[in-house]
């Protein structure tokens, strides 16, 4: 209100109306401010809508925490096998290059646990080797050509209602060593790798000959006992000098790094070992310093003594699985140490100076840098659950909490390809989840913003000519009489539940169509040309017969040849399948024409969502095109002008921004379209824009995943983020929609 | 010629030619969908077929014609199909439904003109609706009560009086299992609550451990008589069988307590398959569904929807109202107003699976789950209103339908004479008082519009349902007989879900359509409806007030 109503101040009026004037001008004020609140509300539930969708999404795109917790001084002065911690992250422990291991207390800050591996008398550990972090297990070689393995274990019990960890050393082979050199030479440079039904050892003997070992489990049926087999073997054209051994998990490659060299042998059978790749690493003039697995033991993270690191991993080619350099990371001062988590694809890096980079392979992200003053780092290890870091430096045990949520996430990686492993090229890929655990989901937003695209492009394409062509005819041509009949009919369409039409679209036109493909084709053709046929028949008619049909429904009559059009196309649709497509079009299609045909296609979308589209912009732009003020057509048609020439040069000049808010709207609306795409397309997330093909529109994919997936995990939060971009892309249109109509309204008004 | 395309004549014929295309699609797939869905409940002829495949085996088969259509031979011909003579260019190909689904394996087949020897309408087959497995067609041979078989004269009569019967015990034992047995649990899972509600609180003394003992202890003895009751009626009626000879020759026995209903198709005149059809239209909005939705009502989903969206309809009216109030009489004309305008445009315009996923987690995640934390912590970690649901679905769609009543609300404000708000000024009357005792009772027809057309938006919109709050099958309804009786945390079935459902999830799409096609009718129906109620209410009032401006 602008402008409070004064009362009279007099007491007569008081008595008149039986209350005092304070209390009615409170009312009043009341609900001024009552009114005033509830208009505010709409703008402040989009405003909510807005900032709550950013403030699922936030977490995404923050970068990870890394933040020190504790350190503890060592009690041993051996270099470090491999560290790491038990999965609360209460314990840390320290596996030396000699056997001996320790557990550190986190909280306190003390030794509660050392534990020597026992070894034969006599004999000498000569190597050691550490597995992939997440099984914690490690192996010693003698000089006797035994081997011992072993592995960290951490068992939780209750007692008091309390929980207590107790650390442990567990030997999945047994205490006793295992005898892995027949001859009883000394086992150098040890690399193994262990699974319940298969142990591969690759060393070094005395003579420096590179020597395979496995043994190889099988249950018995009957006994039910495990019978263990031996083979061995030799690699001959290994080199000698060797910096570096690795095995992969599945015991199928063997990886020997020799300076910048990298050698991989496929080593699936031990007897018969062959050199599948010699891999050149890395750049003139820098070293290389470390090798190491990423989790999932696909790929390899090499890092050199200038700060890169380089993810390799086999691709398919011509000479099948070769490893391959996939992207590169750039950090300062030279990496000394590499850790990989356990299941995700983050790794972190320690530079000679300290400095603590934590990374994530796929999203190419740097998610933390810092440089935490670090003397001389050696060694460093995640937990089980990736939520903290145990760091050696400076004879101290170090651990970080690591705070690391979303970082397979990136806005580069949502928009550009990305070259997942396992994929012969950068592609973009939605695949959200699989069945299996080790699965890393590719959240590629591009395919669904493609889809989505494609969906509102062939529905605008159907119902654009048409909604504008209706809206013209019907302002500027119809008598009023129909026009109060037929634009009421079209806009009830508007209400018609989208689920209807897309289940119309899913199980009645998609079949229909892919049966009557011959007879699309003719009546895309036949229905202008019958039309124009009818006019101009009509033009040519005598006089008198014209008397005898009504004038005024000379546009309703087309409904007669147009149905019949429709109904003749369908069906010649057999005959002409026989003729021309040797009675099956789609095999047609498929076969000669090398087009993958879908049932459910962009066609069968672009119709059916057409049809959602077309009342909405068919109102707009009939009421723009009504709204032109009369005057300016009758002067146009008062100079000479025929009635077309006024339309398109007076009355379509003017009403143009009305109708090109009314396409806006029109796209706004196909763009959020939900159901109709969700029945009516196969909801796969390809990026082609074949008109026989299906999408998967991002609409689509929310309704679909979203009530799977696990709240604030990266895959509801980049969900969230799908819908923000509906959000936004629809709030961009509508609004220019909105203003160019508001500017309309003032222009027209002042006309 | 040339100067009747330069006339512009043939364009204008085009654009004439758009307006009948867009005509005719809309009327047509109002037709369609009516015809599809009203000749559902019609009773269709049963044929008995005798049939020869290629092979020259011969078989009959007994079932009603779904779907017809011209096969090009030669697709046949490529198929591996032989005919023994030339055919045409098309073969026709009839679509039968079968039924019998236990027996014949797939209750739908193609089968061609070709193969067909004979085809006769026998007045005697009857059409037996089933609780289980479909329809059933066949010759009713005898029934067995008890055991034994009985050969009556009229096997017929016999027959349709002792599935009345069994159908009156089955509705009595699902009364007892809705009702008493929905009683008793619903009030041992409240005790469950409410001694874990008494530990959490830290209150749980041995005296009211004990009561609560004793008491779940009385509702068992309760249950078990109740549940007694309901064996004894199933018992009951599932005592008699019926003798059928079915489309292979063989006498099949079926248990009469899963048969509903028998109907003589073929005999019935057109008066009788109107009542017919009349039974089965009650049938369909009253029952509820069966066989994984694909067989018996809608009644669940036309509840749901009505329910979720008359909840919708209180949140929605105030807000609108208010803000359609303010926009027109109290703001002034300014860049606020534009921008709440640009807003109200923006939130007609937001897609609404956007709605869902901000209905998900603004209301269900994080509204609903601070509820269940502040006031039912002893169902945890089972959430309460921390999932979706029906106050979360209504909310959702409240704000979805908000522009629709602010428009409609300030058009019809827009619409009334400012002589008589000056009027009312000039008599004395405070701004709040022309509101209330003027403005808005003459606004309350467009207010009304609005409402309706908000509610016909709503009762078709899902795409945000089946995040907030829809469920293809939702074991009890929102309201029932058990304290506060309004349950708005439950989930809820509606119609336009029950379309996508079943006609996408159902593992037998072929025989769930025509119920697809009967719900869309049903749906569209009342949308259509509701919309031309809405034109009408405006026209009136459009008529009303330009006689008063006179």
């Amino acid at each position: 209100m602008e402008t409070q109503v004064k009362q009279p101040d007099s007491k007569a009026h008081n008595l008149l109306m039986g209350r005092g004037p304070s209390s009615r001008a409170i009312k009043d004020k009341l609900t001024q401010i009552g009114v005033t609140i509830g208009g505010a509300m709409v703008f402040i539930a989009l405003l909510l809508i807005f900032f709550y969708l950013l403030y699922v999404i936030k977490p995404i795109f923050d970068d990870a925490e890394v933040s020190p917790v504790s350190s503890v001084d060592l009690h041993d002065s051996v270099p470090a096998l491999m560290v790491g911690s038990d999965e609360q992250n209460e314990i840390m422990y320290r596996v030396s290059q000699t056997g001996r291991v320790d557990f550190y207390d986190v909280s306190s800050s003390k030794l509660i646990n050392t534990q020597q591996l026992e070894f034969p008398e006599g004999s000498q550990v000569v190597s050691s080797s550490a597995s992939v972090p997440s099984e914690q297990r490690f192996a010693f070689g003698l000089d006797n050509g035994q081997v011992i393995i072993a592995g960290i274990e951490f068992a939780v019990t209750y007692p008091d209602n309390n929980r207590l960890i107790t650390p442990n050393l567990r030997f999945p082979n047994g205490k006793a060593p295992m005898t892995v050199d027949e001859q009883g030479q000394s086992i150098n440079n040890l690399a193994f790798d262990y699974s319940s039904d298969k142990i591969t050892f690759a060393y070094q003997g005395d003579d420096n000959i590179w020597r395979l070992s496995r043994q190889e489990g099988e249950e018995n049926m009957m006994t039910e006992e495990v019978e263990w087999s031996a083979y061995s073997g030799i690699i001959d054209d290994a080199p000698v000098r060797v910096q570096q051994q690795l095995m992969t998990p599945d015991q199928r490659q063997l990886l020997l790094r020799s300076d910048n060299k990298l050698f991989v042998y496929d080593i699936r059978d031990v007897e018969a070992v062959s050199l599948s790749q010699v891999l050149e690493l890395g750049r003139t003039g820098v070293k290389v310093t470390n090798v190491s697995l990423l989790a999932g033991a696909s790929s390899l993270l090499v890092s050199y003594d200038s700060g890169l690191v380089q993810q390799y991993f086999q691709v398919n080619g011509n000479q099948g699985r070769q490893y391959q350099e996939i992207r590169e990371f750039i950090n300062h001062g030279g990496i000394k140490s590499v850790a990989a988590e356990f299941y995700r694809k983050s790794f972190v890096t320690i530079s000679d100076n300290g400095k603590l980079s934590l990374l994530y392979t796929t999203s190419q992200r740097k998610l933390f840098s810092k440089d935490f003053d670090l003397k001389n780092p050696s060694t460093l290890g995640f937990s089980p659950r990736s939520n903290a870091l145990v760091v050696e430096a400076d004879h101290k045990l170090h651990m970080f909490s690591v705070s690391n949520t979303h970082p397979e996430v990136s806005w580069s990686a949502m928009w550009s390809k990305v070259w997942y492993e396992s994929y012969p090229e950068p592609q973009y890929v939605w695949q959200s989840t699989s069945g299996s655990d080790d699965f890393e989901a590719k959240l590629s937003l591009m395919p669904l913003a493609f889809g989505t695209m494609k969906a509102a492009f062939y529905a605008m394409m159907f119902a654009t000519p048409l909604a504008i062509a209706s809206a013209i005819y019907t302002a500027y041509f119809m008598t009023p009489k129909v026009r109060s009949f037929v634009k009421p009919t079209i806009e009830i369409m508007e209400a018609l539940p989208t689920v209807i039409l897309g289940f119309l679209a899913g199980l009645w036109l998609a079949p229909l169509i892919e049966d009557h493909l011959p007879g699309i084709l003719v009546l895309l053709i036949l229905l202008p040309v019958s039309i124009l046929t009818s006019a101009f028949l009509w033009h040519n008619l005598p006089g008198k017969a014209k008397q005898y049909l009504p004038e005024a429904y000379q546009e309703l009559m087309l409904i007669p040849v147009i149905l019949f059009v429709g109904w003749f196309s369908f069906a010649i649709s057999p005959a002409l399948e026989i003729i021309f497509f040797d009675g099956d079009s789609r095999l047609f299609i498929t076969n000669e024409l090398g087009f993958t045909f879908d049932q459910r296609n962009a066609l069968v979308v672009g119709i059916a969502m057409g049809f959602a589209v077309i009342p909405t912009i068919f109102t707009i732009a009939e009421d723009a095109v009504f709204s032109v003020p009369r005057h300016l057509s009758n002067g146009s048609l008062a100079l000479g002008a025929t009635t077309w020439q006024t339309l398109t040069r007076v009355v379509l000049l003017t009403a143009s921004p009305g109708i090109f808010s009314a396409i806006m709207m029109g796209v706004g609306r196909a763009v959020g379209e939900t159901m109709i795409v969700l029945m009516a397309t196969g909801n796969t997330a390809i990026m082609e824009w074949s008109v026989f093909q299906g999408m998967r529109t991002l609409a689509a994919n929310i309704a679909v995943e979203v009530p799977e997936s696990a709240i604030g995990s990266s895959h509801y939060r980049v969900l969230f983020l799908a819908a923000f971009v509906l959000f936004i892309f629809t709030f961009i249109f509508n609004t220019i929609a909105e203003v160019v109509r508001q500017r309309l309204r003032e222009r027209y008004s002042s006309l | 010629m040339g100067n009747w395309f330069k006339s512009g004549s043939p364009w204008i014929w085009m654009t004439g030619g758009a307006v009948s295309i867009s005509l005719i699609a809309v009327l047509g797939l109002l037709l369609m969908i009516a015809w599809r869905g009203l000749s559902y409940f019609w009773p269709a002829e049963i044929y008995q077929w005798e049939m020869q495949d290629q092979h020259g085996a011969k078989y009959t088969l007994i079932g009603e014609i779904y779907d017809t259509e011209q096969v090009p031979t030669e697709q046949l011909l490529s198929a591996g199909h032989v005919f023994k003579e030339a055919q045409g260019d098309t073969v026709t190909r009839y679509l039968v439904k079968t039924g019998n689904r236990e027996f014949v394996g797939l209750d739908f087949r193609w089968i061609l003109a070709t193969n067909i020897i004979s085809r006769s309408q026998p007045k005697d087959i009857a059409v037996m609706e089933r609780s289980k497995n479909g329809d059933f067609y066949g010759y009713p041979v005898a029934v067995i009560e008890n055991g034994k078989r009985l050969n009556f004269d009229n096997v017929e009569a016999s027959f349709e009086s002792h599935i009345e019967r069994a159908v009156v015990l089955n509705d009595k034992a699902v009364d007892i299992q809705k009702g008493e047995i929905g009683s008793i649990n619903y009030a041992i899972e409240k005790l469950r609550l409410q001694g874990r509600g008494y530990e959490l609180d830290g209150e749980l003394t041995p005296v009211i451990k004990a009561d609560l003992a004793h008491k779940r202890a009385e509702l068992q003895v309760q249950y078990l008589i109740v549940e007694k009751q309901f064996f004894e009626l199933r018992k009951e009626a599932g005592r008699d069988s019926v003798v059928i000879k079915d489309m292979r020759g063989l006498e099949v026995t079926l248990k009469l307590g899963s048969i509903l209903d028998v109907t003589y198709s073929n005999r019935l005149g057109l008066l009788d398959k109107l009542g017919h059809w009349f039974v089965g239209v009650g049938r369909f909005v009253s029952d509820d569904p069966r066989e994984a939705n694909t067989e018996g009502g809608v009644f669940p989903a036309i509840f749901g929807t009505v329910f979720m969206v008359m909840l919708m309809a209180v949140i929605v009216t105030p807000f609108g109202v208010v803000a359609a109030v303010y926009l027109h009489e109290y703001a002034k004309k300014g860049p606020v107003t534009k921008m709440i305008r640009i807003a109200v445009i923006n939130l007609a315009g937001v897609p609404s699976i956007v709605y869902g996923v901000f209905g998900l987690g603004f209301f269900v995640y994080m509204f609903g789950g601070s509820i269940d934390q502040l006031f039912f912590p002893e169902a945890l970690p089972a959430p309460t209103f921390g999932s979706p649901g029906v106050l979360w679905s209504a909310l959702t769609l409240a704000i979805l339908t908000l522009p629709v009543v602010i428009v409609s609300t300030e058009e019809g404000l827009s619409r009334i004479p400012s002589s008589v708000r000056q009027a009312s000024l000039a008599l004395g009357a405070t701004k709040a008082e022309t509101l209330w005792r003027i403005i808005l009772p003459m606004a309350s027809p467009a207010i009304m519009t609005g409402l309706i057309l908000a509610v016909a938006r709503a009762a078709g919109e899902v795409a945000p349902l089946m995040l907030v709050g829809v469920v293809k099958l939702a074991p009890t309804l929102p309201i029932d007989m058990n304290f506060p009786f309004v349950h708005l945390e439950r989930k809820f079935m509606h119609l336009g879900f029950h379309i996508y459902d079943v006609g996408f999830q159902s593992p037998n799409v072929e025989a769930a359509r025509p119920l697809v096609y009967a719900t869309s009718f049903l749906l569209v129906t009342v949308i259509v409806s509701l919309n031309l109620t809405a034109i009408a209410v405006r026209n009136h009032l459009r008529e009303k007030y330009r006689s008063l401006e006179q």
